[in-house]
């Protein structure tokens, strides 16, 4: 898996990879079991109709030192500057020198402390909003938000994942008892999910009587074993179906070419603009993982490169939904599964560090320049609003509007949408 | 030619995780810089330390102008005998040091003037040099240009004499890590992250030819990420080879997985030769240096530190011997008798190199 490429070789993230339309049968997993699908319904008065989300996942923890949270001038400060932004007053590192400017519509979180420094374990706490549980698993934001904020008549996928590398696929995981019908679509490398155009060969006329009969055999099956099985099944064949008739939407290629400079004619920038076509066309729910952080060694070199490449198309992206009047109505999320240690390593590399990191958000419900919780000089420890993922979870669903107290009802015993012993950070909130 | 004798001798305890290290052209101070920004100057005949403040960012490029005399020592000239650095021992009948100027170079991409040989720092002018981190610094062999590089892409010319700009080299196309004049003066080579060397007649402001150091570069397809770069640059006394060194076979680029590599191009021809350590060793070389002898030096490190000599032809390394910790950067003296090893725990390892075989085999081209 692309963005599961560790400097530390773990082994996390490893959620299988299954066709886009031959793995969805497997259905709705943990414990409350084939029930999930049908019985997942939460309070359809939560349904906000046109929020959006979308997360940058930067995989492999970034540095909070050397985006959101400089240190220059201390013993864990490194070689960078810090540098003003739009915000008076707010400082961040000099590898974002666009993205400074974007700071009035951006709310930093300086003080997170999610207490886990193991990629796959960081990373669950940061999309779930909770510490894992044996015996349970909980839906991703993006399974979540595609229920919440898309509902059952979302003509293309509600939660898409645009990720670096080849291939494609469908991660029944992230939906937990959700159901399969909110799990992640993986466009591997930016692409369409493959043979999203019909065939030249097969006319209108062929293609019905062919999904005819498709849907008789299936329906004869159905009748007589009936599951959450054969029901996912199905429902990934009307899924893809919907897609092919939204085929367009993949193609970046159809952009001005000067909307496509300024994204950046490089992978990172061609998927933004990719999430922005799809958050456009009504899809509730985009992560774009960019890859890779985890800089063991040379931290330095490599944040210069990584960071480069994501500040000019990120402020991009916020000047172009804003431009289309879509910024107020998209919550954008800017995280990784942690942070990077302050003290400099051997390798001139920085470590994981989880105690005391950095998230920013912007758009939808955010208060743009806010600055929330404090870490000391040289970024060792939180000092002030300790928060964790829980906290962030509750905010990213207040953000676009949704109650994260209520509950979700698998098998008919009610879930918490989100951690109840966490609660909403309240400030960053307009 | 043989291999030299490699011994301990001696430490400089900083106590902040160090970057560079350089000898005066004397031989008198060893300049160290370190990740507290500051550049500290070792008095190897008294043991006095003064701390030359004034960059805001890392200093890896260091370099001297030598007042009244060419860069380089004569090699029959006796260096000063190395006390217990940082003992604060001291000699009372230590000699006035030769004037000198050192410059300077931060991650800020500024340049600093300094007399270095003050009993007190004393800073003459800056200059900001480039957009972007200055890696490297060089002085010719005249003492009247310094050149540096950087995040920029270029190599830019400075006159010695007020440290205004005399040209701007360009031709790289990503960072330029490294840069060394020729000794005989006319040509400068430069080494960027791909491993690309080029071999610039300054004076005309003209590229005349591309080296290939690529085995030091690598796009690491998992990271997403290029490594390489010359993370040291030399060219031996008579100019017949440049020496690069730096990290090869990267398996895994953000752990720093690799081997150190030296890589000897021939002056004349630009034929390589790679040089390897005999043990298995993963890591980065850091420094390279060529003894008088003609023998290679290099320091390097990642778990643990190393200091490498090759010898003769054979491109295995013919002594290997352990630094206490991670090397970050190799000094050697003007001499050429003596090694400094810039570690991350804060201490400069010194090594005696005795010379057991002296001239190197004569070689017909000096430099084309």
């Amino acid at each position: 898996m692309a963005d599961a490429h560790y400097a530390c070789r773990t082994a996390a993230h490893r959620s299988t990879r299954r066709g886009f339309l031959g793995s969805a049968a497997l259905g709705a997993a943990g414990v409350f079991g084939a029930g999930g699908v049908s019985a997942a319904s939460a309070a359809g008065t939560l349904t906000k109709a046109g929020k959006r989300v979308m997360v940058i996942f930067l995989s492999g923890g970034s540095s909070q030192l050397e985006t959101w949270d400089p240190k220059p001038g201390t013993d864990t400060g490194g070689p960078f500057r810090a540098i003003p932004t739009s915000v008076p007053g707010v400082h961040v590192s000099e590898l974002l020198p666009h993205t400074a400017k974007q700071m009035h519509r951006l709310a930093l979180v300086r003080g997170i402390n999610t207490a886990e420094d193991e990629h796959g374990r960081g990373a669950t706490i940061m999309l779930t909003g909770r510490r894992p549980e044996p015996g349970i698993e909980y839906p991703h934001i993006g399974a979540v938000a595609a229920k919440l904020l898309g509902g059952e008549s979302q003509e293309l996928p509600g939660h898409i994942h645009v990720l670096p590398g080849g291939g494609g696929g469908f991660s029944k995981q992230d939906a937990a008892f959700l159901g399969p019908r909110f799990a992640s679509v993986w466009l591997g490398g930016g692409q369409a999910p493959e043979n999203v155009l019909r065939p030249g060969g097969l006319t209108d006329d062929a293609d019905a009587r062919r999904e005819a009969l498709r849907k008789k055999l299936n329906d004869r099956f159905a009748a007589s074993r009936k599951s959450a099985a054969t029901e996912a099944y199905a429902e990934s064949f009307d899924q893809a179906e919907r897609v092919f008739r939204r085929a367009e939407v993949f193609a970046v290629e159809k952009e001005p070419a000067a909307l496509a400079d300024r994204y950046g004619r490089h992978d990172f920038g061609r998927h933004l603009l990719l999430a922005r076509r799809l958050l456009e066309a009504g899809v509730p729910f985009v992560r774009v993982t960019h890859s890779n952080f985890d800089t063991h060694h040379e931290n330095f070199d490599f944040h210069l490169e990584q960071v480069a490449e994501f500040d000019r198309p990120f402020a991009t992206l916020l000047d172009d939904l804003a431009d289309r009047g879509m910024l107020q109505s998209t919550l954008v999320v800017v995280m990784s599964e942690f942070g990077r240690t302050p003290r400099i390593n051997h390798l001139y590399g920085r470590d994981h560090w989880s105690k005391a990191w950095s998230v920013a958000l912007g758009g939808a419900g955010i208060k743009g320049g806010a600055v929330v919780g404090k870490t000391n000089a040289n970024g060792t420890a939180v000092t002030d609003r300790e928060v964790n993922g829980g906290h962030l979870f509750h905010t990213y669903l207040r953000a676009v509007g949704l109650n994260p107290t209520k509950n979700f009802y698998p098998a008919d015993r009610p879930v918490p949408i989100a951690d109840p012993k966490a609660a909403a950070i309240d400030e960053v909130l307009a | 030619m043989s291999a030299p004798q490699v011994r301990p001798d001696g430490v400089w305890k900083v106590g902040k995780p160090l970057i560079g290290c350089r000898f005066d052209p004397s031989g008198r101070f060893l300049f160290a810089s370190a990740e507290d920004h500051m550049v500290r100057r070792l008095d190897l005949r008294t043991g006095g330390v003064v701390g030359f403040t004034g960059h805001a960012s890392w200093v890896r490029g260091m370099a001297f102008v030598p007042h009244g005399r060419p860069v380089g020592r004569s090699a029959n000239e006796p260096p000063p005998g190395l006390l217990a650095a940082g003992s604060g021992l001291s000699q009372s009948a230590a000699p006035r040091p030769e004037p000198f100027t050192v410059v300077t170079g931060d991650y800020h991409g500024r340049l600093l003037w300094w007399r270095g040989d003050l009993p007190a720092p004393q800073f003459v002018w800056s200059a900001e040099a480039h957009a972007g981190w200055v890696r490297a610094v060089a002085v010719s062999p005249d003492g009247s240009v310094v050149a540096s590089c950087g995040n920029d892409h270029l190599v830019k010319l400075w006159r010695a004499a007020d440290g205004s700009p005399l040209r701007t080299l360009a031709g790289h196309d990503c960072h330029v890590y490294n840069l060394a004049f020729h000794p005989a003066g006319d040509r400068l080579a430069s080494c960027d992250l791909k491993g690309i060397v080029k071999d610039w007649d300054w004076r005309a402001g003209r590229l005349v030819r591309d080296l290939d150091a690529k085995p030091l570069h690598k796009y690491d397809t998992g990271f997403r990420a290029d490594i390489g770069g010359a993370r040291g640059m030399a060219f031996d006394g008579a100019g017949w080879r440049l020496a690069v060194a730096g990290i090869t076979n990267v398996s895994n680029a953000f752990a720093g997985i690799g081997n150190p590599l030296v890589i000897t191009l021939d002056w004349a021809t630009g034929k390589p030769t790679q040089l390897k350590p005999k043990e298995a060793f993963e890591g980065t070389a850091w420094g390279v240096g060529f003894l008088p002898s003609g023998a290679v030096v290099a320091a390097g490190a990642r778990s643990g530190g190393r200091l490498w000599v090759w010898a003769g032809d054979d491109p295995a390394s013919a002594a290997v011997v352990n630094v206490p910790s991670d090397g970050r950067d190799l000094a050697l003296s003007p001499a050429g008798d003596r090694a400094a090893v810039a570690c991350w725990d804060g201490t400069v390892y010194f090594f005696s190199l005795a010379v057991t075989a002296a001239a190197p085999s004569p070689r017909p081209v000096a430099a084309r």
